[in-house]
């Protein structure tokens, strides 16, 4: 079979930020079309040819459009999901709308993504939303961002108008500590450098958008991270030759993990070591982040859903009183007496929002005094939890400090929220 | 060397079987809907590979129009006893002798009657939770459909009232009469399921595979079985010719496909390099109007 023989760099999840009109839909349609003729020529095991350019012949309304009550309304509400793999690597798109009100949807894409692609039109420049997707995009922890400067067949392919672009954004992506940044002069319209280089861009010595979605190292950062593992399920079949069979079923979040390693059961701070590693009775030399797997523990310790297994070297301690950014998802402004709940892992707790801190102005970077919160609004705040949690801060490696909270009379998801310094063992 | 990354497989493989955890671990009495076809095949494998050596916390459970090609229910018998899990089958014949269907015509399409079998099946079993092998590749309307896709009371589908989804903390929670379908290959396209069918080995119903069968080629291009509930319509004419199907239904709305892909490798590769989505070729019924699925979403429709 050809495919096995193609090396597989799995799956890779971005995400595309742009103001209406930037050339959001006709690049993802661009990137469909043309990494179908990619997949089948990987398949062939053919070199990749110039293929003839042939999008203008398909109907990009047809490769992004989603459902009927939004057709009626001429705007994209809400987060899609698209699909496309190249033969060595899958990815999945969450095409997510660039109207200024809606925060939330383009924090739902972010919560998983990889990548951000940036989209800038060379004719306008940095406009007031591209701050807003480049900051949300590293608040979220996006570790690769691209700044797509599109249509530059608009301007002539000109350099000078690239240069000034990237000038203009350096400064944001210095502040918000950016740590994989790339500028991409492109024309999505008539696909120079989006999949192929194009005669236009000649000055221009970077990788195409597609050679550099396809060597994102996605590995390197989670696989050194501390081992996080949060409890799904305890599996006890207590039937015939399985009477002592006792293993914790969860995916590994963050770091990896070992037979003989020392690890810590929080909230209650019982430590122990790894006895297995076990995926469909098979015995692992070690799960990475990513994996779904069964732990078995050395201890018969107490372990539930809702309990974290971590490395035992810098464990989170698990706290009452957590400080966190939220971004505020909820219809109605956040009443202070709402009974909440917060769940970070597998571990749900009650939760009240104690302080307003500040409310984060997307625009000019700072925070400002606030007393309310409405949805689309980003704040930090004070949370008061009636369990402990054990939370890691959240940082370029995300797992560990992210949370949402559920209203509990309505069970509407209200906010997706970000830990602040903890501190740990 | 130990594995630094996953293929893409094990990543998706990895998610679905997070989320299949996550059902059981939230919700208190879950079904998973089971028909013998090959995403709902994928779904048992993912379900062993959370679940052994422990039992499924869920029984199967399939609606069974009565229209279904009899290869595929002994498939789907087959396989539920192989895996010693409960399987229950609640039939659209039950519904409509109950007067809860009313047909406007014997010949008519049961595809979108299922709702009302379905939704009284949740109420009798009182399900939380249905577990389906829905895909968002497969419809636009299914793009923006949710891992955690909430349903009300009257098992209806808001797309302007889900819940967002963040990182892989999904909410669960619903109040008394309301339930959930959970999709745990939300994210998988028809190639990464024929992908992973190969990977496993997994075994199919046969019409999967390509076979000679008597069709009538339909003025769109799409192939119409030769069935009983099916026949040939006036003035058309049927030619036999090597098909498959890419997905297996209802029998008057599913179409095969013109393949000589014998094999998981064959079909691997024909999947990768058509030009088709699996809908646009193969169902008969979505043809007619652009929103229909989204129409019977709401309506309750898995
Ligand atoms: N000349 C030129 N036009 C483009 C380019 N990219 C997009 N457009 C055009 O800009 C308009 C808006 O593009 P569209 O993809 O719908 O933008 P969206 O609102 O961000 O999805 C359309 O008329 C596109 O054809 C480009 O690279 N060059």
């Amino acid at each position: 079979m050809t495919h096995t023989q193609l090396a597989d760099h799995g799956l890779l999840r971005f995400i595309t930020c742009g103001s209406v009109d930037d050339g959001k839909s006709t690049l993802i349609g661009r990137l469909l079309f043309d990494s179908k003729a990619i997949l089948a020529d990987a398949l062939d095991a053919l070199a990749v040819s110039s293929r003839k350019r042939g999008l203008e012949e398909v109907d990009l309304s047809l490769l992004t459009d989603g459902l009927s009550a939004e057709r009626e309304q001429g705007i994209t509400i809400d987060v899609a999901y698209r699909y496309f793999s190249t033969g060595t690597r899958k990815y999945i798109l969450a095409d997510a709308p660039g109207h200024e009100q809606y925060t939330r949807n383009m924090v739902t894409g972010a919560s998983t993504a990889d990548l951000a692609i940036v989209l800038i039109d060379a004719r306008k420049g940095v406009l007031p939303q591209t701050r807003r997707h480049m900051t949300l995009a590293g608040l979220m922890g996006i570790r690769h961002v691209v700044v797509a400067i599109n249509k530059m067949d608009l301007v002539g392919y000109d350099e000078a108008v690239f240069r000034r672009i990237q000038a203009e954004v350096a400064p944001l992506a210095r502040k918000l500590e950016i740590p994989h940044l790339q500028y991409l002069p492109l024309s999505a319209l008539k696909g120079d450098m989006v999949v192929e280089r194009g005669g236009n861009l000649g000055w221009f010595g970077g990788p195409t958008l597609m050679e550099l979605l396809e060597d994102v190292d996605l590995a390197a950062q989670d696989l050194d991270a501390p081992f996080r593992f949060p409890v799904q399920l305890v599996c006890r079949p207590r039937t015939g030759g399985l009477l002592d069979y006792r293993g914790y079923q969860g995916r590994i979040e963050s770091g990896s993990v070992a037979p003989g390693d020392a690890v810590t059961i929080l909230p209650s701070g019982v430590r122990t070591i790894v006895r297995r590693v076990e995926f469909f009775g098979e015995d692992l030399a070690r799960g990475v982040v990513g994996q779904s797997v069964t732990l078995h523990l050395a201890d018969d310790v107490d372990v539930s859903r809702g309990d974290l297994i971590a490395g035992s070297a810098g464990a989170p301690v698990p706290v009452r009183d957590l400080d966190a950014t939220l971004c505020w998802f909820g219809e109605r402004p956040l009443d202070p007496g709402s009974r909440l709940v917060l769940r970070h892992g597998t571990r749900e707790v009650r939760a009240k929002v104690h302080a307003i801190l500040g409310r984060f102005d997307l625009q000019s970077l700072e925070s400002l005094p606030a007393s309310e919160l409405r949805m689309n609004d980003i704040a930090t705040v004070s949370l008061r939890l009636q369990q402990p949690v054990a939370a890691d801060p959240h940082g370029w490696v995300r797992s560990g400090g992210s949370f949402i909270l559920v209203d509990e009379a309505t069970h509407a998801t209200v906010a997706a929220g970000l830990v602040l310094g903890q501190e740990s063992y | 060397m130990t594995t630094r990354s996953l293929t893409h497989l094990q990543a998706l493989e990895s998610e679905a079987i997070h989320i299949l955890r996550e059902v059981a671990g939230q919700c208190s009495n879950p079904a998973l809907l089971f028909s013998g076809g090959k995403d709902s095949l994928v779904l048992l494998r993912l379900a062993e590979k959370a679940f052994r050596p422990g039992r499924f916390p869920f029984p199967l459970m399939h609606i069974d129009t009565g229209h279904n090609y009899p290869e595929v229910i002994a498939f789907r018998d087959q396989r539920a006893a192989e895996l010693g899990e409960r399987l229950l089958v609640r039939t659209l014949d039950e519904s409509i002798a109950k007067g809860r269907i009313v047909l406007r015509n014997p010949g008519e399409s049961r595809n979108r009657h299922q709702s009302v079998t379905l939704l009284d099946a949740v109420d009798e079993f009182k399900f939380d939770c249905l577990i389906g092998g829905a895909r968002r590749d497969e419809e636009k309307a299914r793009a923006k459909e949710r891992i955690f896709s909430f349903r009300d009371e009257f098992g209806q589908w808001d797309p302007k009232n889900q819940r967002p989804e963040l990182w892989n903390l999904y909410n669960a929670r619903i109040h008394p009469g309301e339930h959930l379908r959970a999709f745990p290959i939300s994210n998988w396209t028809e190639l990464d399921v024929w992908q992973y069918i190969a990977q496993e080995d997994l075994e199919l119903p046969s019409i999967y595979f390509a076979h000679e069968r008597d069709v009538v080629v339909l003025p769109g291009g799409a192939l119409l079985p030769v069935t009983n509930l099916t026949p040939v319509p006036d003035g058309a004419v049927a030619v036999r010719m090597s098909v498959r199907f890419r997905t297996v239904g209802d029998i008057s709305c599913t179409a095969p496909v013109p393949s000589e892909a014998g094999t998981l490798a064959a079909i691997v590769k024909e999947t990768a390099t058509t030009e088709i989505t699996e809908r646009g070729a193969t169902r008969l019924d979505d043809q007619t109007s652009e929103a229909s699925m989204e129409q019977r979403k709401k309506e309750g429709y898995f």
